[in-house]
């Protein structure tokens, strides 16, 4: 992946090359970035096979509109705007648009961590510790013979998040998004997509220290 | 037994300016830390926290472990027919560019 990275250092170059009709650069395009797009339109549309036509359209409209790309952000912030314009659209028909703006309740209240897991805030020496620790597991969730089935864990966890969450975690921690790429893509405030990330990712851990203890 | 100046002030000092953080304030902030956007202030309390807490280390621990296993999920592409779609409609544009 690096490697080919690497050629494209210069993004452009890529889009010089897109220009003159070079398929290896726009295949190498689509290859990279359709699995961020679908995961992103998913955000905004119920169907599959609907994210599947607003990430077609999204490449339609990339080579429609290379020549008016000015390169003022970089492709990948382009692209996502582009997508995300078309599955609002697509979502809107749905009746299915989500405001990631405004927070559910399910996303901005509760504890990371259950209350009852730490010594009382009138405790005399350690208010606000723990009383019942972590069940110890990061030693051994990725070693080989665990990391199987701990990934299937994982994939149903994230599956069970709010989908806000669920979104948000994909794409900073699936996909490694800077959190302002999330926000600009989402139309986020950073607060929110940080609330939304600390929730979704308190909620995984929660998920997999279940599955540690039953293991055990 | 005589007060000693020297625990005193240290005493006196980890009151006002680094009050400890509890493992209950660590797990609701441990995202901003991770993202490096914590005030200093407690990204020095967060640090002085855990060197004393094995618990909080764990926890700590755990996220990155769970940010590295998702990072190691594969993300869904999109069909090969779609993507064989793409490739017939670029070959389409790049021989009339206007008319996709």
């Amino acid at each position: 992946m690096a490697l080919i990275a690497a050629k494209h250092s210069s993004e452009a170059e890529l889009i010089d090359r897109l220009r003159g009709g070079d398929e290896a650069a726009f295949t190498w395009l689509v290859d990279t970035y359709s699995p961020s797009l679908k995961r992103l339109a998913l955000a905004f549309v119920s169907l599959d096979a609907v994210a599947e036509e607003v990430v077609q359209e999204t490449w339609l409209a990339v080579l429609t509109g290379i020549g008016r790309f000015e390169g003022r952000s970089s492709v990948k912030t382009w692209l996502f705007k582009i997508l995300t314009n078309r599955a609002k659209t697509r979502g809107a028909r749905e009746k299915r648009t989500v405001l990631f703006s405004e927070l559910e309740p399910e996303d901005r209240d509760g504890p990371a961590v259950s209350p009852e897991r730490f010594l009382p805030p009138d405790h005399p020496s350690f208010p606000g510790h723990w009383s019942t620790p972590p069940h110890p597991w990061s030693a051994v969730a990725e070693q080989a013979a665990v990391q199987r089935e701990t990934m299937e864990v994982l994939r149903r966890g994230l599956l069970s998040l709010p989908r806000s969450q669920r979104v948000v975690v994909t794409l900073r921690d699936v996909h490694g998004w800077p959190a302002h790429e999330v926000c600009a893509a989402l139309e986020l405030s950073e607060a929110n997509q940080r609330v939304l990330l600390h929730r979704g990712r308190s909620r995984l851990r929660s998920i997999l220290e279940i599955y540690f203890a039953e293991d055990a | 037994m005589a007060p000693n100046s020297d625990t005193d002030s240290l005493m006196h000092m980890d009151d006002d300016t680094l009050q400890e953080m509890a493992c209950q304030e660590l797990v609701e902030v441990i995202t901003e830390y991770l993202d490096g956007t914590l005030p200093e202030s407690d990204r020095v309390r967060f640090e002085a926290h855990l060197a004393t807490c094995a618990g909080c280390r764990e926890y700590l621990a755990q996220m990155q472990a769970l940010i590295r296993l998702s990072g190691s999920l594969t993300g869904k592409s999109i069909e090969p027919a779609t993507r064989d779609s793409l490739l017939r409609a670029f070959r389409r544009w790049k021989g009339a560019p206007t008319g996709l």
